[in-house]
């Protein structure tokens, strides 16, 4: 059993709590618990990733040993899938600490800040390493509790209003989860992932578990704004504090949504083709009404918040192309790829989406303003941000040599291998619209030569910001990299093993 | 906040430290009978708000309260989260293990770690719970000033 993984979950637990407590005290201290924490994360994460190498590690917590062949106790698993996850969440979340150490001084109670980034990471590991639908679950609610809160961090009327629509729509997609839950385990007598695999795979009741896979993916559906369940993420992402939109979009959705999605689906659900069609039909509806949803919005962080929507419409369309492959069990290889899209495209997305969201909370902590149409020409005075949300935007696009072009291409080509045309033909035409909405954003904040009087000594913003930002842009260079095939071998094909060949998930954990 | 009236003050202070001392009780034999931290906390952090009610209080007093009850919920949690990473330390060295001798079953000091973590979610859920209610009422204050 590796000692780091409850470890994932007690440091930012710890953290939270300290904290609480220590700001009460020493209110300067807590900037710095909050970086120490994340930091000791995000090393935690890299050192799983890269000793993980296609193994499963299993952690028993308790010591509960399975009894009779049946696991009893909560078992986390730590995986290649869930390895790239945890990497995802806490480098992010260490960046955008970093960048909360001055902008979040603008607001009042910094501690609560801190306390409830700490739950809301604390949450986000656990359901990425958690092996059983509740505590899935339990830690969802963790995170998803603590993003209300952190939504309204500002306490203005349209964040009250954001976060308030958030929690209706959250709370009723944890409703429908716990219903899916519960219907699970009323005809499976089991939780556990894997176990409810074997009593699935054993196959009695089929309408019954339809029902159950429509419930669980409508409330992880909603929890990863997916089309029809979108209505809460414009409001809630646009109107929290920027390194928390960053959070939200960049690795929330991912995290409690389609990380889930495709864990139940591929893992524990006997994949039916008319569930694979129906996910594939909804991530291509997300991507294309998402991107034109997008295109007239003049508020820069709503604008990025629908680009979330369509961009996440990616990831789900490419994973439903693979969904259907495995379930037709015709050529194995494309919907490998079609999977090694989805996940390349699922961690640009959060290297890419979270800078956006810091440059648009750069633009904000100099101009004070979120409208397009009031700033203009900040290239000159922001040079930083002005770069570096320039490398977002063309990686956002697909442009090369930024990683969002390698990802995109990875899916079209799987679609036109698996032959779905149409749907590649929409991938390229949303890329299309999206690059017209990017320039669009790129000439109205940077290039409008527009410079209105008191606009004069706008200022590049602090170091701290600039160095989150300068560090996510080089990582939207750098994830190329993981396009090569030697790169693509370390990284995804060990976790595309695991989603595609759910045996290699079940059989570590019961043990044959 | 103004109190309430004589009559209703007198009850309090007879019914108050019994409903206190029902809540540890449930605490404290939260592995031997029905109940347990949070049942055990809810009814302890009943007994302090019929005493702010029936009392009444003022803002400052609230304000300090609840900086208190903020730092009794943090500390008990975090202590809870503690004797769970003992576990990592001693014994099996597991995350959540009990790691405290188990004595005779059925007796008042027994189940290792189990009672203690019911005391600490009893202090946890009392104090948050406590802390909700303050909040709620520093709220109300607010807005009548």
């Amino acid at each position: 059993m590796n000692p780091l993984i409850p470890l994932f979950i007690a440091i930012p637990l710890a953290g939270a709590f300290l904290t609480m407590i220590l700001g009460k005290f020493l209110p300067r201290l807590n900037k710095y618990l909050g970086i120490t924490v994340l930091l000791l994360l995000a090393m935690m994460s890299l050192i799983s990733v890269a000793t993980i190498s296609g193994g499963t590690d299993i952690y028993k917590v308790g010591g509960w040993e399975p009894v009779g062949g049946i696991p009893i106790g909560i078992y986390m698993v730590l995986d290649n899938l869930s390895a790239l996850l945890l990497c995802v969440i806490n480098i992010v979340g260490l960046l955008a600490v970093i960048y909360s150490f001055t902008y979040i001084s603008q607001y009042t109670s910094e501690n609560y800040f801190y306390s409830l980034f700490c739950l809301m990471i604390a949450g986000m590991n656990g359901v990425v390493l958690s092996g059983d639908l509740f505590n899935i679950f339990v830690f969802l609610e963790i995170s998803a509790i603590s993003s209300y809160a952190l939504v309204a961090f500002g306490v203005e009327r349209e964040q009250l209003e954001a976060t308030f629509k958030y929690q209706v729509l959250g709370g009723l997609a944890s409703l429908v989860i716990l219903l899916g839950t519960g219907f699970i385990y009323w005809k499976a007598k089991t939780l556990n992932i894997a176990d409810a695999r074997e009593v699935l795979w054993a196959g009695s009741e089929k309408p019954f578990y339809l029902l159950a896979q429509l419930l669980l993916l409508s409330g992880f559906g909603l929890k990863a704004a997916i089309i029809p369940f979108h209505a809460w993420l414009p409001d809630a992402h646009s109107s929290a504090p920027s390194p928390i939109s960053a959070m939200l979009s960049g690795v929330l959705i991912k995290a409690v949504g389609i990380y889930v999605i495709f864990r139940l689906f591929f893992n524990m659900f006997v994949l039916s083709e008319e569930i694979a069609v129906l996910i594939t039909v909804l991530g291509t509806l997300s991507m294309a009404v998402g991107v034109f949803l997008a295109i007239g919005q003049w508020d820069i962080k709503r604008l990025l918040a629908y680009h979330s929507i369509s961009q996440m419409g990616y990831v789900v369309m490419s994973a439903g192309i693979g969904m259907i492959l495995v379930s037709r069990g015709t050529k194995p290889e494309v919907a490998a790829l079609a999977l090694a899209g989805a996940l390349f495209h699922l961690i640009n997305h959060a290297a890419f989406k979270s800078l956006l969201f810091l440059n648009a909370g750069a633009i904000e902590y100099r101009t004070g303003t979120r409208n397009l149409r009031e700033m203009g020409g900040l290239a000159a005075c922001m040079p930083a941000t002005s770069s570096t949300s320039f490398a977002a935007s063309m990686a956002i696009s697909g442009l090369p040599p930024f990683n969002g072009f390698f990802s995109k291409l990875i899916i079209i080509i799987a679609a036109v291998m698996a032959r779905f045309y149409l749907l590649a033909a929409i991938a390229v035409i949303v890329s299309i619209v999206t690059l017209a909405s990017f320039l669009k954003f790129q000439r109205y904040a940077f290039y409008n030569g527009k410079r209105e009087a008191g606009k004069e000594n706008l200022r590049e913003v602090p170091f701290p910001m600039v160095l989150s930002m300068v560090t996510l842009a080089l990582f939207c260079l750098l994830l190329s990299l993981a396009a090569l095939p030697h790169f693509r071998d370390i990284i995804f094909t060990p976790a595309i093993r695991i989603l595609t060949d759910a045996q290699q998930y079940t059989a570590p954990i019961l043990g044959f | 906040m103004k109190g309430m009236t004589l009559i209703v003050k007198e009850t309090t202070r007879l019914l108050a430290g019994l409903i206190f001392l029902y809540g540890i009780y449930i605490i404290i034999h939260g592995h031997l009978t029905p109940g347990g931290g949070f049942a055990g906390g809810v009814v302890v952090a009943g007994s302090f708000i019929l005493l702010i009610l029936a009392y009444g209080s003022d803002y400052m007093h609230l304000t300090r309260e609840e900086t208190g009850t903020t730092i009794t919920e943090n500390l008990a949690i975090l202590i809870a989260l503690l004797i769970a990473l003992g576990g990592m330390a001693f014994g099996v060295k597991i995350f959540f293990s009990n790691w405290l001798p188990r004595g005779t079953v059925g007796e008042l000091v027994s189940a290792g770690v189990i009672p203690l973590y019911n005391i600490f979610i009893g202090m946890e859920v009392a104090a948050s719970i406590l802390t909700i209610f303050l909040a709620l009422l520093i709220f109300k204050e607010e807005l009548t000033k």
